[in-house]
């Protein structure tokens, strides 16, 4: 052992040709270094122009006006995306009334009653499955359920879109959030006489809330900047919507569509809906993040 | 002693009936089971028309004209993995160079946090942002860079022109940003999960850092990155808005990759909404090769993972 070290460290060894292997293994390790504190800080590159081009082509057009008014024909100049916001809104809105309630309960299911239990781990494989699934899936699958049986393009087929998109997520971070339940508090539950329903519902859940609330947002967050699943499923519409049932604006496909277009006024607002969107995703983000950072 | 208790508690009324609770989660958790088999099913239904009349051909052959009620999808199959592969390419070296810039002490931990903050947000922009923002910057780049590679490399089938704005080189540089993401963070876990005592052990025998991240740590770590690439090819072939904004979406097979190209998800993207009859079940037929594709991929990925996580956890 103690030849090896010195033999190949060099520092007892008077033989120069030694030495000069020390140093060159030392730079070597600088060089590796530097080449990969490099590559690592060429990845602010793509972010930093993301942000500056939206600021700066996103800024301009950003005002009131842009909340309350209806998309501009094509050529115009004016108006805003009122309605592409309340689409999105709504649309994730359904999606999250669907894939809530489906997902938490799941996630008590898997976590709380038979967490060893074939369905458990057929839970647990299908939601690591479905997270992996193209967004477009969804869309292609509520295209299928529901445009395809009610004969209209819908916020409805948006929605239930979005849900399937939704509901991966938010059962894999709800498990997490009932695992990072103590196991005492639920024996101190049952201790005091609580049935499984009462401690799930007054012990496990007020303390795994604020970690569900996180998953949750996080899938908001998601959903919201979500466009494959909406293109042909909500599809788009420039006027303000009557009902859930038919053609629905949204953020994500008003960028899409006035990005292909050669007028240079709806090019900047799809900047602008970037800015708006980038914005409200960042905003639920962090929003999850911070409900999570109180627990602790 | 266990019995009489039983009896106090059933007197008292608190298990009268069946857990109504249990019942209403059991059933969340085979609604989410089946929903799988479901949205399957009905992709299958709908695209069985034309399984029916195109069969196997449909994977052969490269002919996507509807209003002739011909349907191959070899060019946008083969664009699927041409992209995705490319991609892969540019995010493997960056994604592993962050993942051990991230689990290596370099620089300062606020550094560090600052550029797992990078990492994160670059997940969390839209994927329809991206193609924005590809269409702003990186079509003209590819397309300077495309110009110069024609001139001087031009003899090679992989650079030969003309070079387009709008192809499979620009919608690969995008997807390797998108997907930069869940390499960095899978193959992170992979280097933190590498024991202590591992590093320490090298180092006790004089390795430099970087003797003990080739030598030692990167080898422990190798099926999680492989893990992480995997899993990062699956994301980049169902990635659809931002690649569909910036690739041409061409049914044309090329070798070059400065000239359009489709993928899959493209394709759905573009005709979903106006496809009529047989062209439906066609893109039905699409959607369901992509969801055997993308599937497949994540499933060995999740094999190697879960292999990785087990043949881990012992070392300690």
């Amino acid at each position: 052992m103690d030849s090896i070290a010195s033999y190949s460290l060099g520092f007892f060894n008077n033989d120069p040709s030694e030495n000069t292997k020390v140093i060159a293994r030392s730079l070597k390790n600088r060089i590796l270094s530097g080449i990969c504190i490099a590559l690592s800080l060429l990845t602010m590159v793509p972010l930093i122009s993301i942000i500056f081009l939206l600021l700066k082509k996103g800024l301009p057009l950003l005002g009131l006006n842009i909340f309350t008014e209806l998309p501009p024909a094509a050529g115009m100049a004016g108006g805003g995306f009122g309605n592409a916001i309340i689409g999105t809104l709504a649309m994730v809105g359904i999606g999250l009334a669907i894939s809530g309630p489906a997902g938490i309960l799941s996630a008590i299911y898997i976590n709380e009653y038979s967490p060893a239990s074939r369905l458990a781990q057929a839970v647990r494989m299908v939601a690591k499955l479905l997270t992996g699934i193209p967004s477009i899936i969804c869309g292609v699958f509520a295209f299928a359920v529901v445009v395809m049986a009610t004969g209209t393009f819908s916020a409805y087929a948006g929605g239930l879109a979005l849900a399937v998109l939704m509901l991966p997520t938010i059962i894999l971070t709800s498990e997490q959030a009932l695992m990072g339940v103590q196991s005492a508090y639920r024996e101190a539950a049952y201790g005091l006489g609580a049935t499984r329903f009462q401690a799930i519902a007054r012990v496990v859940l007020p303390d795994a809330f604020p970690a569900i609330m996180t998953g949750v947002m996080l899938a908001v967050a998601r959903a919201a900047g979500e466009t494959a699943p909406l293109i042909f499923t909500a599809l788009f519409s420039q006027f303000w919507a009557k009902s859930l049932n038919e053609p629905t604006a949204s953020l994500s496909v008003l960028i899409y569509n006035f990005s292909t277009v050669p007028f240079p006024h709806q090019i900047a607002m799809a900047w602008t809906a970037s800015l708006v969107l980038v914005a409200f995703v960042t905003l639920a983000n962090i929003t999850a993040q911070t409900i999570f950072s109180r627990r602790h | 002693m266990p019995a009489p208790q039983r009896d106090i508690i059933s007197q008292s009324g608190y298990r009268a009936g069946p857990d109504l609770f249990k019942i209403l989660c059991q059933g969340a958790a085979l609604v989410t089971v089946l929903l799988l088999g479901w949205i399957i099913y009905e992709i299958v239904e709908s695209a069985w028309p034309s399984i029916q009349k195109f069969g196997l051909d449909f994977i052969t052959t490269s002919a996507w004209v509807p209003n002739r009620e011909r349907f191959g999808v070899l060019p946008f199959i083969m664009g699927t993995l041409a992209s995705s592969l490319l991609a892969i390419l540019f995010a493997f070296p960056l994604g592993v160079s962050i993942a051990i810039f991230l689990s290596e002490n370099f620089l300062s931990p606020s550094i560090r946090q600052t550029m797992r903050f990078v990492v994160e947000m670059l997940a969390a922009i839209p994927s329809v942002v991206y193609g924005l923002w590809g269409i702003f910057i990186i079509i003209p780049i590819v397309k300077a860079f495309g110009d110069w590679a024609v001139a001087s490399l031009g003899g090679f089938p992989l650079f030969s022109g003309p070079a387009y704005g709008n192809s499979l080189l620009t919608a690969s540089v995008v997807l390797a940003i998108m997907i930069l993401p869940t390499i960095t963070a899978i193959s992170r876990n992979a280097l933190a999960a590498v024991p202590k005592t591992l590093r320490e052990g090298t180092y006790a025998l004089g390795a430099t850092r970087w003797e003990a991240i080739f030598s030692v740590i990167l080898p422990t770590a190798a099926p999680g990155i492989v893990a992480a690439t995997i899993l990062g090819l699956g994301r980049a072939m169902g990635e659809t808005m931002a690649v569909a904004m910036l690739i041409g979406n061409s049914s044309r097979l090329s070798w070059s990759v400065l000239s359009p190209s489709g993928t899959l998800a493209g394709l759905l993207a573009n005709q979903f909404g106006e496809a009529q009859g047989l062209q439906v079940n066609s893109l039905m037929y699409a959607a369901l090769i992509l969801i055997a594709i993308t599937l497949f991929v994540n499933l060995i990925g999740e094999a190697v993972l879960r292999h990785t996580q087990k043949a881990t956890a012992g070392i300690r």
